[in-house]
């Protein structure tokens, strides 16, 4: 029983991740979950909108022919599925998945698990009447100073559900806001049965989570060592092999591309990383100061040690309320003094906003192509560089309470192009768009009062 | 020796709200103390003054010879709210081993027989 290895491949790290990704995780070797990753701090309200206009919309739509499509094979080799992909609304979500797996011939019915609960928005009122403040982390202020304007607000929950889930023979798990990490974990703590205050094992399932959620980026992707040297046209995405006590492996179908290394995992491990002995989860604390890790060459490395510690009373919760508008444009100015007739054409433009006698809270220039990125800028070009330049795109952003004043500036950047300096282009895509902002409230609230309220449901095709 | 950050380390950037995170990598053992004696939250906070408004904060991990930064109020708001192009932080780390530092000739060397795979690395 302790030789046993419980395999979970990474299939998507983010919705809009490459399709082919799931397939060949499924098809080219030996997997025993296949976990899915759709969800962002941005993609809640992205989803809570959608449902809005449409009762039946509101999940990771990508989803549903993915899955249906690999029905089939996923019966034929006992491969589970395990996903977030139900957004803020599962229930439509499995619906969506019936109606696309009916017309696919399959060996029995597939059994499908909705997890339910997360989704705060209908009892907000109810939970700050008994007095869940849900104050902003950052700010301490409390989250009735912005509850006429929220548009979804969800809990991260834990592993619980998805094993309930699976201990009732779901095939597929659909969750809504389940934690990204809870994803890999939930089935592994399943599969070797460890107990729900075993810290060390689920922060070594935490661990595991970590490295899956970002899919290639684990393996091979957006590595900085000897990024020209990795094979990325079909990358094999992580698969970690987990033994019962804790230890696992990192690794990927031998027959992808892609490249498993030190480097490739402990650049993953450090991604959005915040205190490093604090990795706080619905079901633990995991001490990533604690990751013994070696590679074992061949595209494997050994990941033990982890230690974990008991979780807290509280859960996340990720609420977006709509705070404004926005918009950016774009235009680009060719050499020579391509980037003195970009500053000049930002010149004009802020003084006719300005006469326009339009209020913004913020108007953003950058000069891309003359350092735009993080720890760059125009000022710190040397003479010649600047004056080399072939092209550069000045792009504008404005952010403002105020609708009509964004939108009016969507109308300023176009005018540039006869009334502003020369050699002008790239304005092909049209006026900008202009965005609702929905800002992001993150806090904190009792684990008993979302966790009464988590449903499991399964049922078949 | 002179030489910039990326001689020695890689490195992979992110976002935590309106904080980018910036994770550097030593990429053999003996490289590590160079990472804590010459890449503090001061320097790092100079390296990126132009973006970031707020505090440097600097965790150690030596159990895989890493650094984690946060650069706190350097995302122009985070998330949707910002107007940056960068609004996740993503190219932070490649920014970060331009830094220039002060390392140990052999060690530098080694690192450069990791970076062709003459040696393992960590």
């Amino acid at each position: 029983m302790s030789e046993r290895i419980v395999r979970v491949a990474s299939g998507q790290g983010f919705w809009g991740d490459w399709q082919e990704a799931p397939k060949l995780q499924v098809r080219t070797g030996p997997i025993d979950y296949l976990m899915l990753d759709y969800l962002a701090e941005i993609t809640m309200s992205i989803l809570q909108k959608q449902r809005e206009r449409d009762p039946a919309a509101g999940f990771a739509r990508d989803f549903v022919p993915l899955i249906a499509g690999l029905t089939p094979e996923l019966l034929g080799r006992g491969i589970r599925v395990v996903s977030n992909a139900g957004g803020v609304n599962p229930g439509g979500c499995r619906r969506a998945l019936f109606e696309a797996v009916a017309e696919i011939p399959t060996s029995r019915p597939l059994r499908v698990a909705v997890v339910s609960g997360d989704d705060l928005m209908d009892r907000l009122d109810s939970l700050l009447e008994d007095g869940h403040e849900m104050r902003n982390m950052e700010t301490g202020e409390p989250l009735s100073t912005v509850r006429d304007r929220v548009q979804a607000a969800n809990a991260y929950i834990g592993a619980a559900p998805i094993i309930e889930a699976l201990r009732m023979e779901a095939d597929v798990v659909i969750t809504g806001r389940s934690t990204d990490t809870a994803l890999t974990y939930a089935p592994l703590i399943h599969e070797h049965g460890w107990a729900a205050d075993d810290w060390d094992r689920i922060a070594a399932g935490v661990v595991a989570g970590h490295i899956n959620e970002c899919g290639a980026q684990a393996t091979g992707g957006n590595t900085l060592f000897d990024w020209r040297g990795v094979d990325l046209e079909a990358p094999g995405y992580p698969i970690i092999e987990m033994a019962a006590d804790g230890t696992f492996k990192v690794t990927k179908h031998a027959d992808l591309g892609g490249r498993v290394t030190w480097a490739t995992v402990t650049e993953q491990l450090v991604y959005e990383m915040g205190d490093p002995v604090e990795y706080i989860t619905p079901d633990c604390i995991a001490d990533f100061s604690t990751i013994q890790l070696r590679d074992l060459g061949e595209n494997r490395v050994a990941i033990s040690g982890v230690r974990g510690r008991e979780r807290t009373g509280m859960l996340k919760v990720s609420i977006a309320y709509r705070d404004g508008w926005k918009a950016t444009g774009s235009l680009v100015y060719a050499a020579p003094d391509a980037l003195d007739k970009a500053i000049r054409a930002d010149e004009i433009l802020r003084a006719r906003l300005e006469r326009l006698g339009l209020k913004f809270a913020e108007i953003r220039t950058e000069f891309v192509g003359a350092g735009a990125c993080a720890g760059r800028s125009p000022d710190l070009l040397p003479e010649a560089v600047r004056q080399g330049l072939p092209e550069v795109e000045l792009r504008v952003g404005v952010r403002s309470a105020d609708r009509d004043a964004v939108e009016r500036f969507t109308r300023e950047l176009a005018p540039l192009i006869l009334a502003g300096p020369p050699s002008v282009t790239g304005f092909a895509a049209g006026r900008p768009r202009v965005q609702e902002i929905m800002a992001y409230w993150p806090a904190l609230i009792d684990r008993d009062a979302v966790e009464r309220d988590l449903e499991v449901e399964v049922s078949h095709a | 020796m002179k030489i910039r950050l990326e001689r020695i380390a890689i490195a992979r950037s992110g976002d935590k709200g309106d904080a980018a995170n910036v994770g550097v990598i030593a990429l053999i053992a003996d490289a590590w103390p160079i990472l804590v004696r010459e890449v503090t939250e001061a320097r790092v906070g100079e390296h990126f003054a132009a973006v970031c408004k707020g505090r440097v904060e600097r965790f150690e991990l030596p159990n895989l010879g890493a650094l984690n930064f946060l650069l706190h109020e350097s995302l122009g708001g985070g998330g949707t709210v910002s107007l940056m192009l960068d609004a996740q932080g993503k190219t932070f780390a490649s920014s970060l081993l331009e830094l220039e530092i002060e390392a140990a000739e052999e060690i530098v060397s080694l690192c450069d027989r990791v970076r062709t795979g003459e040696l393992p690395g960590r």
